[in-house]
């Protein structure tokens, strides 16, 4: 069978069980639909956090970054698990404890005001609508590549997927196809991988494979990467380039955002018990680990195959992944020293970045480009970071299964992050702003309703996201994280930790990391990205960083407010203490 | 009775608070110190085929975030069913 096949054959399975699923598991109360019930088994809860959690962007992206940027990705790898430290030991069980649906729910009741509750509904909204966007890109390039459709058919087909079992199943729905979910995203990233490591080192266990030496020389694997790079003017692969405080920065942000993201909190409200919850967050750690461990010997796997499969290869001999990914516009080739042969070197081969095919072919059957040729280095290929790990297999010649395999599992990636995303935005829409603010006496029936109605209002925006993407889409997923950790991880923190904290403290302490977090990074990135460097910024922390000096301005903001103004009522500590209480 | 009580939430609540920080220590100490701060100084030193810095940062910190989390939910059991009896021996 050819690859096509074999992919529409796994996809077209994949998605079939996903619907039976929800079928099965249809949610009849609001509670099942919000937080299924309270009745998930910590097992299976860790699972479909961990597929709710790595997204398109674990799944398709992080190693490809990696790839390209060496150690200086350690940033994704810790800053992506890190936060789970933080969930487990500071806001899982107390939020668990608390007993409510949502995470506004939580800051509304704690700082008894629904001015705080409002605030903390559109933090969501705007951190979950920028992670969405990122989504249903990955779902597109997904079918674009493996079933030749186009990008927009592919959104369609994904959203009225997701739509299906996010609006018949509610949260008991997503939970169950997300363990099914996770057990397919985690094998697809296994089985090349392994194989990889086998074929490179002989080690079966990738995580050992990328520190042993290589089958064809007695080299360690690392040492020879590091090597080639130097020889090819770039930075050896395991030393950094970024300052140790961007980095500090960087990783502290995605850290705090993990632990501040809604659509990951709210899965701890759906086990029977507060030690479930501490449970859960261990397994969802390890879950996740086994995929994140692997990253990083998938990451140097794919960047010791990419410089000697096509550095000094003649184009016309390139091998065929090389030129199905130039098909698809994610690679481009141009002959600086019309030589026929690719060179592969530092910096950037073309002027913009980006290339911009024509509709013509070189002499040597190449998709000719409009781009001036970048005059300070001799590289001749633009390579875009995201197709690393769908070109990992072809790149090593695995079989057309496995290929066909890693689609289904970056479907199952991209499809389970964005279900659980649309499930927090529709929930805060019905729960805490129609329900608990604007119409208190609805019946459970109707509010029933409007959380599905809702349902369908932001699949249809995330998929208009997906099929008219705004160019700043890839950009802003990153920020997503920066502005949760500037927002609800400290508000939440304190809530727990603080009996002193009110609620003029934590909406001030909010709205002004939102502020602060936000214009840094529009101010950067959209108003003069020209300026987007590291002599510009604050301290030399980038805008990916910033999210960590925002929850510090977040913290210092609402103490001095809250030592200013009435403390908060007697019967807030009361229920602290219930929450503390084992 | 009810202040007795209030004691031992007390008392529950700071040795949770002093295992939270301990354990958020090495949690510091393996990302921030091993895998950020230190990282140069470390990767002189080599573990099998790993800079040492380096695979802390890619490997080690991982690892270690993993076996904090099952501590704590060992540590924590241990502390509520101490908290538990005294409740019950005092009705």
């Amino acid at each position: 069978m050819t690859v096509k096949l074999l992919t529409y054959f796994f996809v077209g399975i994949s998605f079939a069980v996903y619907i039976g699923i929800a079928i099965w598991s249809r949610a009849s109360s609001t509670s099942e639909f919000y937080v299924a019930g309270k009745g998930v088994h910590p097992i299976a809860n860790g699972m479909a956090t961990a597929a709710d959690w790595m997204s398109a962007a674990s799944f398709i992206s992080m190693a490809g970054l990696i790839a390209f940027l060496g150690r200086d990705g350690s940033v994704y790898l810790m800053g992506w698990t890190g936060g789970y430290v933080l969930l487990a030991l500071l806001l899982a069980p107390y939020l668990r404890k608390f007993g409510q649906f949502t995470v506004p729910d939580f800051i509304g009741s704690r700082y008894y005001s629904s001015a705080a509750r409002i605030v903390a509904v559109i933090c969501l909204i705007i951190v979950s609508f920028t992670y969405i966007a990122g989504q249903m890109r990955g779902v597109g390039i997904v079918f674009s590549r493996f079933l030749e459709v186009d990008i927009n058919s592919g959104v369609l087909i994904g959203m009225v997927i997701v739509f299906i079992y996010a609006v018949l199943g509610g949260m008991k729905g997503i939970t169950y196809t997300q363990v099914a979910q996770y057990c397919v995203l985690i094998f697809a990233y296994l089985v090349p991988a392994i194989f990889i490591s086998i074929m490179m080192t002989g080690n079966p266990v990738p995580q050992f494979g990328f520190g042993d030496q290589l089958l064809e020389s007695p080299v360690y694997l690392l040492e020879k990467l590091d090597g080639l790079m130097v020889q090819l003017g770039f930075d050896a692969y395991t030393s950094g380039s970024k300052s140790t405080i961007d980095v500090f920065c960087i990783t502290a942000a995605l850290m705090l955002g993990t632990a501040g993201l809604p659509h990951v909190i709210v899965r701890f409200f759906t086990v029977p018990s507060v030690s479930d919850a501490r449970k859960s967050a261990g397994y969802a750690l390890i879950f996740i680990a086994i995929l994140y461990t692997t990253a990083p010997a998938v990451a140097s796997f794919a960047r010791l195959n990419l410089l000697e499969t096509t550095h000094n290869v003649s184009y016309v001999e390139a091998p065929a992944w090389f030129k199905n990914w130039e098909n698809i516009g994610l690679i481009a080739w141009m002959d600086k020293n019309n030589d026929g042969k690719i060179q592969y070197a530092k910096g950037n081969a073309l002027q913009p970045t980006k290339p911009l095919y024509t509709d013509q072919r070189g002499i040597n059957g190449e998709r000719t480009l409009s781009n001036l040729a970048h005059p300070n280095n001799a590289n001749e290929v633009y390579i875009d970071r995201d197709i690393m790990v769908l070109a990992t297999p072809e790149i090593a010649k695995l079989p057309a299964w496995i290929i066909a395999l890693v689609a289904a599992g970056a479907l199952a990636a991209a499809l389970s992050t964005a279900a659980g995303l649309l499930l927090v935005i529709s929930t805060a829409v019905s729960h805490d702003l129609i329900k608990q603010t604007l119409a208190r006496q609805i019946s459970e029936k109707k509010e029933l309703l409007y959380a599905r109605i809702s349902v369908l209002v932001a699949v249809i925006i995330a998929g208009l996201f997906g099929i008219y993407p705004p160019a700043f889409v890839a950009q802003v997923v990153a920020f997503a994280f920066g502005l949760a950790a500037a927002t609800l991880f400290p508000a939440i923190l304190m809530g727990i930790f603080s009996k002193t904290m009110n609620r003029e403290g934590a909406v001030t302490g909010m709205l002004a990391g939102l502020s602060f977090t936000l214009i840094y990074i529009i101010y950067f990135k959209f108003i003069h990205p020209e300026l987007n460097f590291a002599e510009h910024w604050l301290w030399g922390i980038s805008p990916e960083g910033i999210g960590f000096i925002g929850m510090i301005v977040n913290l210092v903001t609402s103490s001095l407010v809250s030592l200013m103004t009435p403390r908060p009522p007697e019967y807030i500590g009361v229920m602290i203490d219930n929450i503390r209480r084992p | 009775m009810q202040e007795k009580q209030n004691n031992q939430i007390d008392t529950y609540w700071q040795a949770n608070i002093r295992l939270v920080l301990g354990l958020l220590s090495i949690w510091f100490l393996v990302s921030f110190g091993c895998g950020i701060l230190f990282v140069d100084f470390l990767d002189q030193f080599q573990f099998f085929g790993f800079n040492l810095g380096f695979w802390f940062a890619q490997q080690g910190s991982i690892y270690v975030f993993v076996i904090l989390i099952f501590v704590y939910i060992h540590r924590i059991k241990k502390l509520e069913q101490i908290f538990d009896k005294d409740e019950s021996t005092e009705e």
